[in-house]
């Protein structure tokens, strides 16, 4: 089947798609945008999480065809350009990456939280985060980043990122 | 560049220090591309025209292949290639210490995963569809899962042709049939625990003209991982080159070859790039995990509460396939006691082949087994003693000067005592406020809402551990790293190239420090991970800091002394006044002399260098040597739990850590470190146990085998001390193992203490506190 989607605010094709495949797949293997991670591909580590009409869901959960007509936004969307969003920031200054693995779904679930959250507290950020495993940092210095992404967000409007949303 | 002989004589400005240093905690080089979802991981890679292999494994622990007909796989559309057995060109064989294990089953199969066939084709799900059309008949044979059994009833089938015992390795210290005032003996058992590293095993392999093959991939150790596959392609070690693409965690885990001798395989045969990607299920499958272990204890000591004997037997349950199971018995054995000082000790380890998936390499490896035992061990005789359980540590902990029980001298600090009475200092968390409603998501079954607080009770534990460092018993253990030092646009950049895995541990930052501490440049690129330089060995035994750190140190003291050299020549000046200060080059008598880049002008100065540490030495047949292990590192844990002892929930309230890293070259990646480490200490503690039933892993998925999230780890007080080994390259001391061993038993005692079970098994689960 042929699949229309708008990724990170550009409109994208993708033809042959074999109707069983995730648009974790699509995204990864046709879109050419991997940074959404394939750690488990059943919808329990988040390293995949992506923004679908603004809302994070695992896109190895999302069949591609789910997508048609509808805006995704992927790690690749976070930063404006050169400059890096808020949360991804937060992540790099705090130490909050080892591996990396996680971080991609991290982020979004982060950016997705300040967002709605702007001032969350430990425990919201444990709820908001807690469909993400991460396996390298023992999650302090991802509750550190977060707080920190909070704080120069300044509780105003989420971390600065069109990630998914209506950047043209 | 100036020609001048004369000085420059430019004030000396030595504030001009070069940032980011050892000692510092600068960013890491890869941060930015891994925000941005552009670093490369294996797992990402793609190749115009490439294909996708899939892996045929089998569905039983204990089989005979009567046959395998590929036929209707191979004729199915989108197929190209189908390999068996009889397709692997050179040795159907390959190990890390033994060579016992088969790219691919020929007649028998030993453990239920075990890679059978192979397939390439045009879609990922193709390839999956064409394995269902492999049709194996198999004999089904009763398989061997007990290895205490294994390891005395001669009866058993052989798993292998040598018989299932791996490694047997006795211990003897002092008089082992001494008596004393108070024994107390127990039983433990520790649960086969997974890596759960989040990046699946992949690999993308591209055949070349000459023949050869360049393997794109995730791995530990790129040099072993190319003398095994090119003995199984039967091709020359230099035709198979291999390149480290982005590694999604490791703890151990890609220590063995997984899908290497595969993907090359099919490309080969296809002569097209083939990509293999295991989902998580097959991931299960695909790597080792930790030995689950039986352990039998007894401790003596006099009323006063020293130590007078400790004697053991441990069981370690390697699989079908020996893997790292030798060094698990080693590392057992050797620290079976822990970081005690006991005059009188008899220890004997197994570790044997079963039928049951391989275990080998995961963080910790064979020190985490006996910590939980000798520790609960410990904590029993602290109760039968009516002693402090710290205080009973401190009194019997080993110090530097001590004997270890294979008769090793620690001629370096061992500060164990120091590291318990730190961590028992740290703050303690605030005690719930009494008759304010708690908020559910803080308690035992969090927003399940299974308490309000009602048959909650806290509990406090403590545990403390020792491991060795770097590889031990003999093997010459060495890393090499090739420093280039060159003029890139009027400013002086350093290239450091090593083949060390970096698996997220930050070696790439801690390499970085070292150049620029050592060469004063500020600009230190990391060249990618290849074998095109010599061996760095594997990221793993918390011995990359060490052996790479000491071998970038030396190559760029070699290039400093060059540099030297060539300005000496320059100006007239003894090399031996001159030095490196912030991208210049100082006099002792004059000042500055030059900038490095003007010194090195178009020439680059390039040098390689080995860093082998102290040598170590076999055990006998009673377990002596003069030095077994190069190194050890200790650390302590206090936890503090709330169980629900209605409902056998557990909450981990705290962890604490103090840790002597002899010198933290990053000091907050080393809290990083820290932190993660007792994270995978607390899921052995509570949740963590890959379930295996006759021989067959039953939870092969992050649904049911369950990992801490961030709602299960809690905060944590890190307690770094230095206290340097004048042994090793600045003094460091392996950082990344110990926090997974000495969590685990402090978080088992906290429940102990809230609930005044035995608890003799980990994971602790509800049955155990319930039941």
């Amino acid at each position: 089947m042929r699949l229309n989607l708008t990724v990170n605010g550009r409109a994208m094709t993708a033809d042959d798609v074999w109707e069983g495949e995730s648009l974790l797949y699509v995204l990864r293997e046709r879109l050419g945008l991997p940074g959404s991670k394939n750690a488990c591909e059943q919808g329990e580590c988040g390293s995949c999480t992506v923004y679908l009409d603004r809302v994070p869901v695992c896109a190895c959960l999302v069949a591609a065809g789910q997508a048609q007509d509808r805006e995704v936004g992927t790690v690749e969307g976070l930063a404006d350009g050169e400059e890096l969003s808020t949360v991804q920031r937060a992540f790099i200054d705090e130490g909050a990456v080892q591996c990396g693995f996680c971080t991609p779904g991290l982020l979004v679930a982060a950016d997705d939280l300040i967002e709605r959250v702007p001032e969350p507290s430990d425990a919201e950020i444990r709820e908001a985060l807690a469909g993400n495993l991460c396996r390298c940092t023992g999650y302090e210095k991802i509750m550190a980043a977060v707080r920190t992404a909070a704080e120069r967000s300044g509780g105003t409007s989420g971390s600065g990122s069109s990630a998914g949303g209506d950047r043209t | 560049m100036s020609d001048t002989h004369a000085p420059a004589h430019r004030p000396q400005d030595l504030d001009d220090a070069i940032a980011g240093g050892v000692g510092e905690s600068p960013l890491r080089p890869d941060g930015t591309l891994k925000v941005r979802g552009d670093f490369a991981y294996s797992s990402d890679l793609w190749a115009e025209n490439m294909l996708w292999g899939a892996t045929l494994r089998s569905p039983h622990p204990s089989a005979r292949i009567r046959s395998v007909d590929i036929g209707p796989a191979l004729r199915s559309p989108g197929v190209h290639a189908v390999l068996t057995a009889e397709d692997v060109p050179g040795r159907n064989l390959y190990g890390l210490k033994d060579i016992d294990q088969p790219v691919l089953a020929e007649d028998v199969v030993r453990y239920r995963g075990e890679a059978v066939a192979l397939v390439a084709a045009d879609h990922p799900e193709t390839a999956r569809r064409a394995l269902d059309l492999i049709e194996v008949d198999y004999e089904v044979l009763e398989p061997v899962v007990d290895a205490e059994l294994a390891a005395h009833d001669d009866s058993l089938p052989k798993v292998h042709p040598g018989g299932n015992t791996v490694r047997y390795q006795p211990i003897v210290k002092g008089d082992p049939e001494v008596t004393a005032d108070v024994v107390v003996s127990g039983t433990y058992t520790v649960g086969m625990q997974d890596q759960a590293f989040l990046g699946p095993e992949s690999g993308l392999a591209i055949p070349a003209e000459d023949g050869g093959v360049d393997l794109y991939l995730a791995t530990q150790d790129l040099h072993t991982d190319r003398k095994q596959t090119a003995a199984a392609l039967d091709l020359d070690p230099e035709l198979v080159r291999m390149t480290m693409s982005g590694v999604g965690g490791a703890f151990g885990g890609r220590e063995d070859l997984s899908m290497q001798v595969h993907v090359c395989m099919l490309a080969l045969r296809t002569g097209r790039p083939v990509k293999i990607v295991y989902d998580r299920e097959e991931s299960f499958f695909g790597h080792v995990h930790r030995h689950p272990a039986k352990m039998y204890y007894e401790h003596g000591a006099t009323r006063d509460g020293d130590l007078v004997f400790v004697r053991a037997q441990l069981y370690f349950d390697g699989g079908a396939y020996a893997s790292k199971t030798p060094v698990v018995v080693g590392n057992g054995t050797t620290l079976g006691v822990g970081p005690y000082d006991v005059a009188n000790v008899s220890i004997q380890g197994w570790g044997m082949y079963t039928n049951n998936p391989p275990c080998g390499a995961m963080r910790g490896l064979g020190a985490v087994q006996p910590a939980f035992a000798y520790e609960s061990q410990m904590d029993r005789l602290a109760e039968a003693l009516d002693m402090d359980p710290v205080e009973l540590r401190i009194r019997n902990a080993i110090s530097r000067g001590d004997t270890t029980p294979t008769g090793q001298v620690l001629d370096y600090p061992a500060p164990v005592a120091e590291l318990l009475r730190r961590v028992r200092e740290l703050p303690l968390p605030e005690a719930p406020a009494a008759g304010a409603e708690p908020d559910i998501r803080d308690l035992p079954g969090g927003a399940s809402n299974t308490t309000h607080g009602e048959g909650v009770v806290r509990g406090v534990g403590y545990g403390v551990c020792i491991k060795n460092i770097c590889y031990a018993e003999g093997a010459d253990d060495f890393s090499t790293a090739r420093v280039r030092l060159q003029n890139v646009a009027g400013e002086p950049l350093a290239m450091v190239h090593t083949a060390a895995a970096e698996v997220g541990q930050g070696l790439v930052t801690v390499q970085q420090q070292i150049a620029r501490s050592e060469l004063e440049v500020e600009r230190v690129n990391i060249h990618p991970n290849d074998t095109s330089v010599g061996p760095a060995g594997s990221s793993s035994a918390s011995r990359q800091t060490y052996v790479t750190g000491g071998a970038v140190q030396a190559a760029c003291r070699a290039v400093r002394e060059r540099l030297l050299a060539i300005t000496a020549e320059r100006f007239g000046e003894p090399a031996a006044e001159l030095s490196l200060s912030g991208g210049k080059i100082v006099s002792r008598e004059s000042g500055v002399l030059a900038d490095i880049a003007e010194v090195l002008g178009s020439e680059a100065i390039e040098e390689t260098r080995e860093y082998h540490h102290r040598e170590t030495f076999p055990l006998d047949e009673r377990g002596r040597s003069e030095r077994a292990q190069v190194q050890h590192a200790f650390s302590a844990h206090r936890a503090v739990v709330d169980v629900d002892t209605e409902l056998g929930l557990i909450k981990v309230v705290q962890l604490d850590c103090s840790q002597d890293v002899g010198k933290a070259v990053n000091p907050e990646s080393v809290v990083g470190q820290i932190q993660g480490g007792s994270a995978q200490g607390l899921g052995l503690a509570v949740m963590e146990e890959i379930q295996v039933g006759e021989g067959k892993i039953r939870n092969p998925s992050f649904t049911d085998y369950l990992i801490p999230t961030i709602l299960d780890m809690p905060p944590m007080n890190v307690d770094v001390i230095e206290r340097g080994d004048p042994n090793a390259p600045y003094g460091v001391r392996g950082v990344g193992e110990p926090p997974t061993i000495s969590s685990t038993p402090a978080i088992v005692a906290a429940i102990r203490a809230a609930t005044g079970r035995d608890l003799t098994h980990v994971p602790v689960g509800p049955e155990h506190i319930i039941g």
